[in-house]
């Protein structure tokens, strides 16, 4: 099974990088973009056939590694 | 006093460290492989040296903290040894869970290179007991993820706990909350600090402001 795996700044967190790529789309003509936030996007190839458990793992992965919690959400979708 | 330094794929001050324990110690510390599960015994201190652990794939200091060695590391921070993580070492120590917050991207998105002037906030601690609690010194920061995020309640408790070790003054490097340079964990034998004291441990190199950390540490291990 595939695992795509989104990790983004928690609301509230400050994100410099995601300013600053407004701030870019701005001055090339882009009006109106109110807010940027950058995140990572990871794709995993998983030999777990079971969806609930290729999940499982999958989350237990962000939480032990591919997420820093304090600061990061995840979403975490199995195809 | 026996030293070790964990040395990581990346890694680019583990030598500088190494200079900085042997002057302050009078040996020479154990270099240890990231891949080793077990430290030297009798260890008084371990040092996470700076540099850009694993290209710093995914975030700073992640893949390193979940190297084998580090299991090692965080039993003997647990029963107490001195840990030092410096930069990417402090990115190390959080990363592995042994001090609290994040380290973020640089407010001002560069990479700060450049010597800062720190306020010492606590003197009550293995790392920082030849300092003068409120005095300034000057370190070199040469990161680009330096930026100290914590939550209201963690960084209350850091606050309220005398847990700051350095705080940046005047102006900010990189945005951390409260200026922070360096904190120390909730039984103050780990410290990690994004400024390096090691490129400040000698008047060849500029400065000797940062010896007095490593000969705070040796006085630690006599007492």
């Amino acid at each position: 099974m595939k695992a795509k795996i989104h990790v983004t700044l928690k609301p509230g967190v400050l994100d410099p990088q995601g300013e600053a790529v407004r701030h870019a789309l701005g001055a090339l003509g882009f009006a109106g973009v109110e807010a940027v936030r950058q995140g990572k996007y990871l794709e995993l190839d998983l030999a777990e056939t079971d969806r609930g458990a290729a999940e499982a793992a999958a989350r237990a992965m962000c939480e032990k590694l591919l997420a820093n919690t304090v600061i990061e959400t995840f979403r975490v979708e199995i195809e | 006093m026996k030293a070790a330094v964990i040395v990581f794929p990346g890694s680019n001050c583990d030598r500088d460290l190494a200079v900085a324990f042997r002057d302050a110690f009078g040996a020479a510390p154990a270099m240890v492989w990231h891949k080793e599960t077990a430290l030297p015994e009798g260890l008084d201190v371990i040092g996470v040296p700076g540099g850009f652990s694993f290209g710093d794939y995914l975030r700073c200091g992640a893949i390193a903290a979940r190297s084998p060695i580090m299991d090692a590391v965080s039993a003997f921070a647990r029963k107490g040894g001195p840990v030092l993580g410096i930069c990417n070492g402090f990115q190390v120590l959080i990363e592995a869970g042994l001090l609290p917050g994040a380290l973020m991207r640089n407010a001002g998105l560069a990479f700060v290179c450049r010597d800062v002037a720190l306020k010492v906030e606590t003197a009550s601690s293995p790392f920082t007991a030849e300092y003068r609690e409120g005095e300034t010194v000057t370190f070199p920061v040469a990161h680009h993820d330096g930026n100290f995020v914590a939550d209201s309640e963690t960084l209350a408790r850091l606050e309220g706990e005398g847990r700051v070790a350095f705080r940046y003054q005047g102006s900010n490097p990189n945005g951390s909350m409260n200026a922070i340079a360096g904190i120390l964990s909730e039984n103050r034998r780990v410290l990690g600090l994004m400024p390096h004291p090691e490129r400040a441990a000698d008047p060849a190199l500029g400065g000797a402001d940062g010896a007095r950390l490593f000969r705070s540490l040796a006085g630690a291990a006599v007492s």
